[in-house]
């Protein structure tokens, strides 16, 4: 948002919390009809109240609240980490970490699969962990898609798990931190929504370390940097420069699916 | 709240001018809040209210088990109120009590119209509560640890809400009681309300008081929470403002 | 039915790999504890208390005093009663309800150690003998589990007493004064406990949750200040050699020297 139009519409519509301020849930935000209520946002009347804590965030005359803690909320199109729990005659039910067990339907494998031929356990058994997409989400039934090309089972490396509302911080602006970790490690690096991230390499431990810096730090100003510097390596002055680690062209996908879900 | 058997001297303490602890009629006791207190909860906060010290812990929404007791349209507040064995003077017996059963529903009740249950069918926020240390007013603190963790943990919700007890000994009207007091008092009455949109969310009463006395009591209840209500937020800002 | 939160299979198995190249998953040394934080008397109710902080595992214990009979057989000595609540506030995989087997298994094995030390003299506790003795009640809250709850609850309950004032007590009356503490609780004595888990090949001291969960052995010795050892308990299926249990009793020893100094 423009800073002239900030100031515009704190003049007009009385914004009672400045932008990227902190707020709490049941704060007033703007007692007008001029804005409408985004994400975590209600109204009550003229008002429009923050619903969770987190940080506040208008565009276009949407008010919105980015949280700062919470489980993971699906959304369509995100990809997510999770563990298979359940086998049915129709597919598989999955633990993806969220208020609600997720279900991946035969539909949502690639493969054609012939129930009467083939035991599902041989295609996802019991305790395997998926990289999948969610294709809906509502009134309490998530349904996963394989049927994408970043989707798949993970086999060896480990998993780390990070408040998913850190997500965003850990992709970076269009991916720039996370290609930025893969390349400085080498290591294979899937990211879920869900906050759930599958590492797999020989410095791992470098990017446990990292990732649990990520999610402790506070500042996110010059964070990509410093954590280039932290993890070494030929390519630190490339980044340092530069200044802007995104311009290593080696974004995967989930990079990508990252930023979009920052917005 | 004690039986009102257990309230030996209630007019003891009528001449007196001030209360036993020397605070003022309408005075808290000291009050500390701290949210994120239990790393592996997704929110948590402690509160002190005097002696008393009540632990809350949220973890969810997370999918509700047994599956029949998902609710199809909400989810399912799940509050647990326990008195850890070393709280009081005389050791609590592990396991629930019909006190603690009543105030565990009391409790949900006094948080429920504040939650956004609706975002989540079919599954559970769970509410812990442990009661660290007793020395009265252990509901209220419980209730105002459990809003901060609920809130700590990014549940969406309407309004925190805050809690605590008012009485009456002699002619005073007094809130926050301390554990003499609670037993002199001539009513306990715990209330929980939230502050924004001005409603009561828990209201119990036991003693022998005229309506208007009841009244006033509320009344300067609801003047303490909005005390309280601040601490609350004060606590949540210091954990959250530097992210 | 059980709550679930999704299995670290592959933390498991990453934890079994960094076990068979020597390391331990968070870079500590063989015989190295997390960070170790003592909270002397944090609460005024119990006539003793302690809250111990290793690494991100929190317990809480507190004692109390009640007077009762002694037990027959040994008329003349205070007795001693130890309990332990998992509360499902200090993890996502413990449940409310009764005591389960782990519990139970926890508070014993800190019962023995303090029990089998004499680190109470019992004697001592003795008001009328044949009818009245002090009763020493500890109880242990866990309030986060995050690995190693044996050596916490030990720590804690050793500290605990070392700081309990005995009420006064009326024998006329039988009333106890919880107001006026006076006398010191007469403990003799600083058991601690060492807990080694068993990953491979490697015995590591003071586990966390990660290596826990991997299914290895766990074996807790309780050491006196004189080097003598006064409990033990094996809680795994996983066996040990001979030489494994002897360099334990030698670690054990060792590390309860450190330990002991914190208390």
């Amino acid at each position: 948002m423009e800073k002239a139009e900030a100031e515009k519409q704190k003049g007009e519509g009385k914004l009672l919390k400045g932008e990227r301020e902190l707020v709490l849930p049941g704060d007033k935000i703007v007692e007008s009809m001029d804005f409408l209520p985004g994400k975590n946002c209600f109204r009550e009347g003229n008002t429009i109240l923050a619903k969770r804590l987190g940080i506040l965030s208008v565009s276009n005359r949407v008010i919105s609240v980015i949280p700062l803690n919470s489980v993971y909320i699906p959304k369509p199109g995100d990809m997510v980490i999770g563990e298979v729990v359940e086998i049915q005659p129709t597919g598989w039910v999955v633990n993806i970490d969220a208020p609600q067990d997720a279900y991946l339907p035969l539909s949502g494998v690639r493969k054609f699969i012939d129930t009467t031929k083939m035991d599902l356990s041989k295609f996802y058994g019991m305790g395997d962990i998926i990289y999948a997409k969610i294709v809906s989400s509502n009134q309490g039934s998530i349904h996963l898609t394989m049927q994408d090309s970043r989707a798949r089972k993970l086999i060896g490396g480990r998993i780390a798990k990070i408040n998913p509302a850190k997500v965003p911080r850990l992709i970076g602006k269009q991916g720039s931190m996370i290609s930025m970790i893969k390349s400085k490690t080498g290591c294979r690096i899937s990211v879920g929504q869900n906050g759930l991230i599958w590492i797999d390499g020989k410095k791992c431990n470098e990017v446990l370390m990292v990732i649990k810096l990520i999610e402790d730090e506070a500042q996110v100003e010059g964070l990509t940097d410093r954590i280039s510097e932290m993890l070494g390596g030929e390519e630190k002055t490339k980044a340092g420069s530069t200044g802007n680690a995104a311009s290593q062209g080696t974004e995967g996908h989930s990079q990508e699916e990252g930023v979009k879900n920052e917005n | 709240m004690q039986p009102a058997k257990a309230r030996k001297g209630i007019h003891r303490r009528k001449v007196l001018k001030m209360r036993i602890d020397k605070r003022k009629y309408d005075e808290l006791r000291p009050l500390e809040i701290k949210a994120g207190v239990i790393p592996n909860a997704n929110g948590s906060a402690m509160v002190r209210m005097g002696k008393t010290i009540a632990v809350a812990a949220v973890y969810g929404p997370r999918e509700m088990f047994p599956k029949f007791k998902q609710k199809s349209n909400k989810a399912v507040l799940n509050t647990l109120y326990t008195m850890v064995p070393f709280s009081t003077t005389e050791r609590v017996r592990p396991g629930r009590s019909r006190r603690s059963m009543e105030i565990c529903k009391v409790t949900r009740q006094a948080l429920e119209p504040a939650i956004f249950l609706e975002e989540f069918p079919k599954s559970v926020i769970d509410v812990y509560i442990n009661i660290i240390q007793a020395d009265a007013g252990t509901r209220t603190a419980g209730i105002n640890a459990a809003s901060v963790a609920l809130a700590d943990a990014g549940i969406p919700m309407r309004d925190l809400v805050a809690s605590v007890a008012g009485g009456k000994i002699g002619k005073n009207f007094l809130v926050d009681l301390c554990m003499e007091e609670e037993e002199e008092t001539e009513a306990d009455v715990p209330v929980a309300y939230m502050p924004r949109t001005r409603q009561i969310t828990l209201l119990q009463m036991d003693g022998d008081l005229p309506k208007e006395d009841v009244k006033e009591i509320i009344k300067l209840a609801i003047k303490s929470i909005e005390k309280i209500y601040k601490e609350q937020r004060k606590a949540l800002e210091a954990r959250w403002k530097k992210g | 039915m059980e709550k679930r939160v999704i299995k670290m299979i592959m933390q498991d198995q990453y934890v079994l790999d960094m076990a068979a190249e020597g390391k331990r998953v968070d870079g500590r040394k063989h015989d190295e504890f997390r960070k170790i934080e003592i909270e002397k008397n944090p609460l005024e109710k119990p006539e003793g208390s302690a809250r111990v902080r290793i690494g991100k595992t929190d317990v809480i214990v507190g004692v109390k005093m009640e007077v009762g009979e002694p037990f027959p057989d040994k008329p003349d000595e205070g007795t001693l009663m130890v309990g332990a609540e998992f509360s499902p506030m200090a993890s996502p995989d413990f449940e409310a309800g009764p005591p389960r087997e782990d519990a139970v298994e926890l508070a014993r094995v800190v019962d023995r150690g303090i029990r089998e030390s004499g680190a109470i003299d019992v004697k001592k506790l003795c008001i009328k003998k044949k009818e009245k003795v002090w009763i020493v009640m500890i109880d242990i809250q866990i309030m986060n589990h995050d690995g190693n709850l044996f050596d916490a609850s030990t720590l804690g309950a050793i500290t605990a007493l070392l700081n309990t004032k005995i009420p006064e007590y009326d024998e006329k009356k039988d009333e106890i004064n919880y107001e006026k503490k006076t006398k010191v609780l007469p403990v003799t004595c600083k058991p601690v406990s060492v807990t080694f888990a068993k990953i491979g090949n490697q015995i590591f001291v003071d586990p966390g949750l990660d290596e826990e969960n991997v299914e290895g052995g766990r074996i807790t010795v309780t050491t006196k200040d004189n080097g003598n050892i006064c409990a033990i308990q094996k809680g795994s299926p996983v066996p040990f050699t001979l030489d494994e249990i002897e360099k334990i009793f030698d670690m054990a020893i060792e590390k309860g020297k450190e330990l002991r100094k914190l208390v």
